[in-house]
């Protein structure tokens, strides 16, 4: 006869699998989450509250020196991180997934070959360009004397210092949205493509007209990623320009900001977890309100494709 | 047609061997860089090292805490992955098999997870784990990548485990197995190939991680291996060759495996945003 548990113990075979999970969900995500608005609104003395100040912490980040300046300045270099990664890096990776596309023999290798950066720590690839970018010994500088170009300092210099960080982390994450793009691509059917072939497409009119609507949904993951990831930027600018983005503040980021206000940088240890909380609650929303409203779009251009 | 086809491909071809040279020449020219002297580097940048004596790497072992470094890193992500995956099978296991009442708001509370980035929340959970006492221990690291991590397993767990017929636990039922042994013995060998991916999918992130060690881990006795690096990076930064011996040697653990199981890490990482 099936011994069959009773209510009860079937109640506390269900909580004890659920225990431990939601455990350390509830002890390390949400009640640090809550209390990451709060702490916003307070003055902190080291690592406690201190008191109440009300919106006085949003009000010094957004509007007050010496916060301000570098507050918008920072978010002015991610909206140019993002918008150079999704042109450089991700319609690079657009067409290396349509040339993958074409199953050319070797196309699995390639795969291979062009991830394999992808599983690398940036801080490892932020200190090998940096030695690659050095202005008198590095490899970069090295090979265009070889063809009589004389390269300039590219990380110590204030027009080229971003772009150069920009590169590395194209170099570095290429193959993400190359494989994201392959996978879309492979999705659509092969008598759409049959067929447009047929009615004389080449591939300038494959690629731009018949395959880019109908990655749609990859497009709209690619835009989403890169987004939040170029608003979270932090490893590679803190790798190659450090805490204070050097030269000058030219590789400045909201990541180094917030990290160099709330725990200070090698040369002022001093923490400020008030003023850090109202930045890390700025970005949040910000980063949730606009990929929000861009997914809204994104969406329903793929509705329309 | 069929030759312009063919000339055609060929350009492709011939355009992917270049991206795949840029992609794998930087990798091999730190590897070369590793075995030469600082002379040879300045002087001749691209060519072969003139003998390939391991005298970088020695240093490397004998004045670094290079070892310390990776077995805290192994360690680390080790006890992480496994966490993650125990407690997320278990978890996924409850949320897919049983109904129960708050089944639905428990999952959406594990999925909630996935939408907020942590690291903007490392003030209070600075706070949260020097109240704990656990500021500068490895298990206080631990205990943030399994918060990381839980959201993504318990997602991805909880599909599959779902998919799975329920017939199979009946009969296991009839047979008078418990409730334990079933899932033991029956369910979870079945889901194994999910418990890869999220094992991958986690492995990664925290093996390569930097900015929670940044934070949490001041003694050097304790830290992970990018952080380690970075200390390394600033000691030697005018020997040139020891450094890019440094880079290939913490290069090479996540290299080898990859190579090994590529298919299984591009299908992990990739898994989240492919649907």
């Amino acid at each position: 006869m099936p011994r069959r548990p009773r209510r009860w113990r079937r109640g506390m075979w269900i909580a004890v699998l659920l225990a431990p999970g939601l455990a350390v969900m509830t002890l390390f995500v949400a009640v640090p989450l809550l209390s990451s608005f709060r702490y916003a609104f307070y003055n902190f003395k080291g690592v406690l509250p201190d008191a109440f100040i009300g919106l006085a912490n949003f009000g010094d980040v957004l509007f007050e020196a010496p916060f301000a300046a570098q507050t918008w300045r920072a978010l002015w270099h991610n909206c140019v991180v993002f918008v150079s990664l999704m042109v450089v890096q991700n319609g690079l990776a657009y067409l290396i997934a349509f040339a993958l596309l074409k199953t050319l023999p070797g196309h699995r290798i390639h795969q291979t070959i062009i991830f394999l950066p992808v599983v690398l720590s940036a801080v490892i690839v932020g200190f090998l360009w940096k030695l690659f970018l050095h202005p008198l010994f590095g490899l970069v500088n090295a090979a265009l004397a070889l063809v009589g170009i004389n390269g300039p300092p590219w990380l110590g210099n204030e027009s080229t210092a971003l772009g150069s960080i920009i590169f590395t982390n194209a170099w570095h994450w290429v193959g993400f949205p190359a494989l994201i793009f392959l996978a879309g691509m492979q999705r659509i059917s092969k008598e759409t493509l049959e067929a447009a072939r047929i009615d004389g497409a080449d591939d300038r009119v494959l690629m731009t007209r018949i395959i880019w609507p109908l990655v749609a949904p990859s497009t709209t993951i690619v835009a989403t990623l890169t987004f939040i990831g170029s608003f979270n930027w932090f490893e590679l600018p803190y790798v190659m320009a450090g805490a204070t983005g050097s030269p000058g503040g030219a590789t400045d980021v909201l990541g180094l900001l917030f990290y160099r206000t709330a725990f200070g940088t090698a040369s002022s240890g001093l923490q400020d977890f008030g003023h850090g909380s109202a930045l890390a609650v700025l970005m949040f929303a910000f980063i949730a309100i606009t990929s929000g409203i861009g997914l809204h779009f994104l969406r329903r251009r793929e509705i329309e494709a | 047609m069929q030759h312009g086809e063919r000339g055609k491909n060929a350009l492709i071809q011939a355009l992917l061997i270049a991206n795949a040279f840029l992609m794998l020449y930087p990798l091999l020219v730190m590897l070369l860089s590793a075995f030469k002297s600082n002379a040879e580097l300045f002087a001749s940048p691209f060519a072969l090292p003139e003998s390939f004596g391991g005298a970088n790497f020695a240093r490397m072992w004998s004045e670094t805490s290079f070892l310390r470094y990776l077995g805290n890193s192994i360690g680390v992500t080790a006890v992480s992955v496994g966490l993650i995956v125990v407690f997320g099978t278990m978890a996924a296991y409850a949320i897919a098999r049983y109904p129960f009442r708050l089944s639905a708001a428990v999952f959406l509370f594990f999925l909630s997870g996935l939408m907020v980035p942590l690291k903007l929340a490392i003030i209070p959970l600075f706070i949260q784990l020097n109240a704990l006492g656990l500021i500068d221990t490895r298990l206080g690291l631990v205990l943030v990548y399994v918060a990381m991590g839980l959201p993504s397993a318990v997602f991805i767990m909880t599909g599959f485990l779902r998919t799975l017929p329920g017939e199979l636990e009946e009969s296991a039922r009839i047979e008078g197995a418990s409730e334990l042994r079933t899932m033991l013995q029956v369910m979870l060998p079945l889901a194994r190939p999910a418990m890869v991916i999220a094992a991958i999918q986690n492995a990664v992130p925290i093996w390569n991680d930097f900015f929670f060690p940044l934070v949490f881990i001041s003694s050097d006795a304790l830290k992970t291996l990018p952080q380690g690096l970075t200390v390394f990076m600033g000691e030697y930064n005018t020997d040139w060759g020891v450094l890019f011996a440094g880079l290939t040697l913490s290069a090479l653990p996540i290299t080898l495996v990859y190579i090994a199981l590529s298919r299984q890490f591009i299908a992990g990482l990739t898994q989240g945003a492919i649907k």
